[in-house]
C-alpha cells in the first residue's frame, strides 16, 4: 500500500495530491478524499486567522498508527494524510486525507475513520486570531463521540 | 527526564519545557502532583477543572501509566487538529 504522510508549513495542492494517489495505487478505482480548510468565523464571532501548533514526533507517529488501523480494517492500495501547521489565513487548506481502494465503500469508510482519529488523536492544537485577541480552540465532544464509534 | 508542554497548557506553565530528576520510576499522576503551575497549583489539583492528556515516550497514557527516569512526558489539552 502506497503511504505518504506529511507534516507542513508550506500550502498543498489538492490536484497534485489525488494525482499522486492515482499513480502510486495503480489497482485503485474508488479515491475518496476529505479536505478541511480555515473558516472565516467560529461561535459566532469573525476569525482573522488560525495558528496550527503540534507535538512534533509525536504527531508522525500517531497519524502513521492511524493509518496502520485503516489498512488493518480494509483493503487500501494508497493514502496520503496531509496536515498543515504554523499560521494560516481563512481560506487556507488545514488538512487533506486521501484513500485509494478498489472500490468507493472501502474509501468512504476508510476517509471517515481517519479524519475522526486525527481529530481526537493526532497532537495539534489550533488557536484563533479574533477581534479583542486570540483564543484556544476547545475540543469538541461529539468528534470524541465519532471516533469512539469506531471502537464499537 | 524531560517534561513538554503545549498549547494551552504550555502558556499557562509559561514555558514550553522542564527537566526533572527523578530517583525512582513514578506513574503520570504522581508526576502530576509534583508539577506546579506559576500560580501554586499542581499540574493534578487543576485537572480536576480542566481536561489534560499526558503522553510517554509519544504514546497517549492516562494517570496510571509508568514513567521512567530517562521518559519523554508530555501534558496537553484534548487536540484540536483537522
Amino acid at each position: 500500500m502506497y503511504r505518504s504522510i506529511l507534516i507542513q508549513a508550506e500550502d498543498f495542492s489538492l490536484d497534485s495530491a489525488l494525482a499522486e494517489l492515482k499513480t502510486q495505487s495503480g489497482l485503485a478505482g474508488g479515491l475518496c478524499f476529505f479536505t478541511g480548510a480555515v473558516r472565516n468565523s467560529n461561535l459566532d464571532e469573525a476569525v482573522g486567522g488560525l495558528y496550527l501548533e503540534h507535538y512534533p514526533g509525536m504527531t508522525e507517529r500517531q497519524l502513521d498508527q492511524i493509518v496502520d488501523e485503516a489498512a488493518r480494517r480494509w483493503q487500501l492500495h494508497g493514502v496520503i494524510v496531509i496536515h498543515r501547521i504554523g499560521q494560516l489565513m481563512p481560506g487556507d487548506n488545514i488538512v487533506l486525507v486521501a484513500v485509494a481502494a478498489s472500490h468507493r465503500g472501502e474509501a468512504f469508510e476508510a476517509c471517515e475513520m481517519m479524519m475522526d482519529y486525527l481529530k481526537t488523536n493526532a497532537t495539534f492544537w489550533k488557536k484563533e486570531s479574533i477581534s479583542d485577541g486570540h483564543r484556544w480552540v476547545e475540543a469538541r465532544s461529539s468528534d470524541q463521540t465519532k471516533a469512539t464509534a469506531w471502537d464499537a | 527526564m524531560k517534561v513538554l508542554f503545549f498549547a494551552a497548557l504550555r502558556e499557562t506553565m509559561g514555558q514550553s519545557e522542564i527537566e526533572i530528576v527523578l530517583e525512582a520510576p513514578t506513574t503520570v499522576g504522581a508526576l502530576k502532583a509534583m508539577i506546579k503551575m506559576p500560580n501554586g497549583e499542581t499540574l493534578n489539583a487543576a485537572s480536576r477543572n480542566q481536561s489534560i492528556m499526558a503522553a510517554v515516550d509519544q504514546e497517549m497514557v492516562d494517570d496510571l501509566a509508568t514513567v521512567s527516569v530517562a521518559s519523554e512526558v508530555a501534558f496537553f489539552p484534548p487536540v484540536t487538529g483537522g
